[in-house]
C-alpha cells in the first residue's frame, strides 16, 4: 500500500454516476478526503448523497471517473473500509455478540481472537449487558450501537455512513452523534456521513459539502471550524448557529436552483 | 397457562357436544349400525383392535414422515440451486407448479406400476405430493433478503459459500418452516391417498389407507370410524410435531414462532 501522508484518504475526480439512459445522479463531482478528515455530505433526497457513498465503497461502479481509496480503486480497498446503513441491518438470527463479530468472522479471524475485540467493543458503545440478546430485543438507538461496534470490530481506516441516524428519535441521535465524536477522537478514522440534518452534520464535521440535485453535483463546502473537544454544550453556542444558518442557506438555495 | 387450559376445556366440550349430537341422531332416525355406528360402538372397535389400529396407524405415520423428511432435503437442495441464479429459476420453476397442479390421483397408478406395492411407492407418493410447498417458500426465503445485508456481506468480502450459508439459509428458515407446515398436513394425505392405491404387499395388512379400503368392503362401518379417527390424530400428531419444531428453532428471533396461543 502506497500511502504516505500526502496521499488523501479518497480522491474523487470528475465521477458520474448515470443508470441506463436516464439523466446521471451524480455528475462530474471533484472531491478530496484528507486522512482523518470528518466530511458532512448534506443534500434534499434525489441529489446523489447516497450514491455517492456506494460509488466510493466500490458497491456501485462509477459510470466515469475515478475513485481512489488510499490509491487503491474501492473493491481493492474493501478491507480498510466499513460502511453504516440507514437501518442498523443485523441479523436477526444472532445475538449481539454474533452481530457484532460478524466482520471479523467473514474475514476469516479465529473465534478466541474475536471474542476478546467484540467485548472491547461492546463496553465502548455501552452493550456490554445486552451481549446476548438477541435484536428483536433492542430499541432502534441500541441497534444502532451494535451497527457501530460491527462497524469499528475491523479496525476501519474509513467509515462510510448513510444516513445512519435518520430513523431515531432526537435524543438518541444526539447522544450517539456525541459518542460518534468521542470514538473518533480514540480511534482516528477518516469519514464520509450522508444526512439530511444540517445541525448534525455541522456538530460533527470537520467540512461540510453541500449537494445540488438533477444532476447531483456540488454546490458548496463550508469548513467547520469548532473548538476541538466537541461537547452537547456547543450546539447553543453562537458560533455554531452561524455555521449552521450559512449552511442551511447554501442548501435552501439548491432548492430554489 | 390459565388461558391454555381454558383452550383445552373449550375443544372438550365441544367435542362431548358432537358425540352427544352423533348419539341424538341414532336415537331419532334409528340408522343401522353399518351406516352409521354408535361412539360406543365405535370406541370398542378402537379398544378390540387396538394392535391392528397401532399398526395401520405406524405404518402410515412412516410413510409420511419419510415423504416428508424426502421433500424438506431434496427441497432444501433444490431452493439453493434456484437461488442461484435468476435464470435457473426462470428455467424449473414452471415445473415445481406442474408437481402441485398434476393430481396425485392420476400418476399413482403409474407409481405403483414402477416401484410396486407397499410403503416404498406411497412414500415416494408423499414425497411428491408435499414437495412443492417447500421448494416454493424457501426460495421466496432464500432471494427476499435484504438488499443491504447483501451490501454488508460484500463490504467484508464474503464469498458465494459465506452468502449462502451464514446469510440466505438462516434467513429462509422461517419460510422454510411454512412450506413444511403445509408440506406435513399434505403429506399425510398424500400418505392415505397412496395406500389406496398402493396400500399393501401383503393382504389384510397396511397402513390407515388401505385398511380403510378393507374395512369398507368386509362392511365394518364401526372399524372404519376407528381408522378415521386414527388419521386424524394422525395429522394432529404431524401438525403439532413442525409447530413444536418451529418454535423451537424461531422463538428467540422470530416473531412468528412466538404466536402459539390459538387466536
Amino acid at each position: 500500500m502506497n500511502a504516505d501522508a500526502r496521499t488523501p484518504e479518497i480522491e474523487i475526480a470528475r465521477l458520474t454516476k448515470r443508470y441506463g439512459d436516464g439523466k446521471p445522479v451524480v455528475q462530474s463531482v471533484d472531491l478530496q478526503v484528507r486522512k482523518s478528515e470528518f466530511v458532512s455530505i448534506l443534500g434534499a433526497s434525489g441529489c446523489g448523497k447516497s450514491t455517492i457513498l456506494k460509488l466510493i465503497s466500490g458497491l456501485a461502479v462509477p459510470t466515469s471517473g475515478t475513485i481512489r481509496v488510499e490509491g487503491m480503486t474501492p473493491q481493492d480497498a474493501r478491507e480498510i473500509i466499513s460502511f453504516i446503513f440507514q437501518d442498523a441491518t443485523l441479523l436477526p438470527w444472532r445475538t449481539v455478540t454474533d452481530n457484532v463479530g460478524l466482520g471479523l468472522e467473514l474475514e476469516g479471524e479465529p473465534s478466541s481472537q474475536r471474542e476478546e475485540k467484540v467485548k472491547s467493543l461492546l463496553d465502548l458503545v455501552g452493550l456490554r449487558n445486552v451481549a446476548r440478546a438477541y435484536p428483536r430485543e433492542l430499541s432502534g438507538g441500541m441497534k444502532m450501537r451494535v451497527s457501530i461496534a460491527r462497524a469499528l470490530a475491523t479496525n476501519p481506516r474509513l467509515l462510510l455512513l448513510d444516513e445512519p441516524f435518520a430513523a431515531l428519535d432526537e435524543m438518541t441521535r444526539d447522544r450517539l452523534n456525541e459518542e460518534i465524536l468521542r470514538m473518533r477522537a480514540e480511534q482516528s478514522w477518516t469519514a464520509v456521513f450522508v444526512t439530511h440534518s444540517v445541525a448534525e452534520a455541522v456538530f460533527l464535521a470537520d467540512r461540510i459539502v453541500v449537494l445540488a440535485a438533477n444532476p447531483g453535483r456540488i454546490h458548496a463546502e463550508f469548513p467547520v471550524e469548532l473548538p476541538a473537544p466537541r461537547t452537547s454544550a456547543i450546539r447553543t453556542s453562537p458560533e455554531f448557529d452561524a455555521i449552521v444558518a450559512r449552511v442551511s442557506h447554501a442548501l435552501r438555495e439548491t432548492l430554489h436552483q | 397457562m390459565k388461558q391454555r387450559a381454558m383452550t383445552v376445556v373449550n375443544a372438550l366440550a365441544v367435542f362431548a357436544a358432537l358425540v352427544l349430537a352423533w348419539q341424538i341422531v341414532l336415537w331419532i332416525f334409528h340408522v343401522p349400525a353399518f351406516m352409521l355406528p354408535s361412539p360406543k360402538a365405535v370406541a370398542q372397535a378402537v379398544y378390540r383392535r387396538l394392535p391392528t389400529l397401532l399398526n395401520a396407524f405406524v405404518i402410515t405415520g412412516e410413510e409420511a414422515t419419510g415423504g416428508l423428511a424426502a421433500s424438506i432435503v431434496v427441497g432444501v437442495v433444490i431452493a439453493l440451486a434456484f437461488a442461484q441464479s435468476r435464470w435457473v429459476r426462470k428455467m424449473f420453476y414452471p415445473y415445481t407448479i406442474l408437481l402441485q397442479t398434476v393430481p396425485i390421483i392420476a400418476i399413482a397408478p403409474l407409481i405403483l406400476n414402477w416401484v410396486g406395492a407397499g410403503m416404498p411407492a406411497v412414500t415416494l407418493i408423499a414425497f411428491i405430493i408435499s414437495l412443492a410447498p417447500v421448494i416454493a417458500n424457501t426460495t421466496k426465503g432464500l432471494i427476499s433478503v435484504d438488499e443491504n445485508l447483501v451490501h454488508l456481506f460484500l463490504m467484508h468480502n464474503a464469498s458465494r459459500a459465506q452468502l449462502l450459508f451464514k446469510l440466505r439459509l438462516p434467513h429462509a428458515v422461517p419460510d422454510l418452516f411454512v412450506g413444511v407446515r403445509i408440506a406435513s398436513g399434505i403429506a399425510v394425505i398424500g400418505a392415505i391417498t397412496g395406500e389406496l392405491y398402493a396400500g399393501s404387499s401383503r393382504v389384510g395388512e397396511g397402513g390407515i389407507g388401505y385398511s380403510i379400503l378393507y374395512a369398507y368392503s368386509q362392511l365394518q362401518t364401526d372399524y372404519l370410524f376407528a381408522l378415521v379417527l386414527a388419521a386424524t390424530v394422525l395429522g394432529f400428531s404431524f401438525f403439532f410435531a413442525v409447530m413444536f419444531l418451529e418454535w423451537y428453532f424461531l422463538h428467540r428471533w422470530h416473531e412468528s414462532a412466538r404466536v402459539m396461543e390459538v387466536q
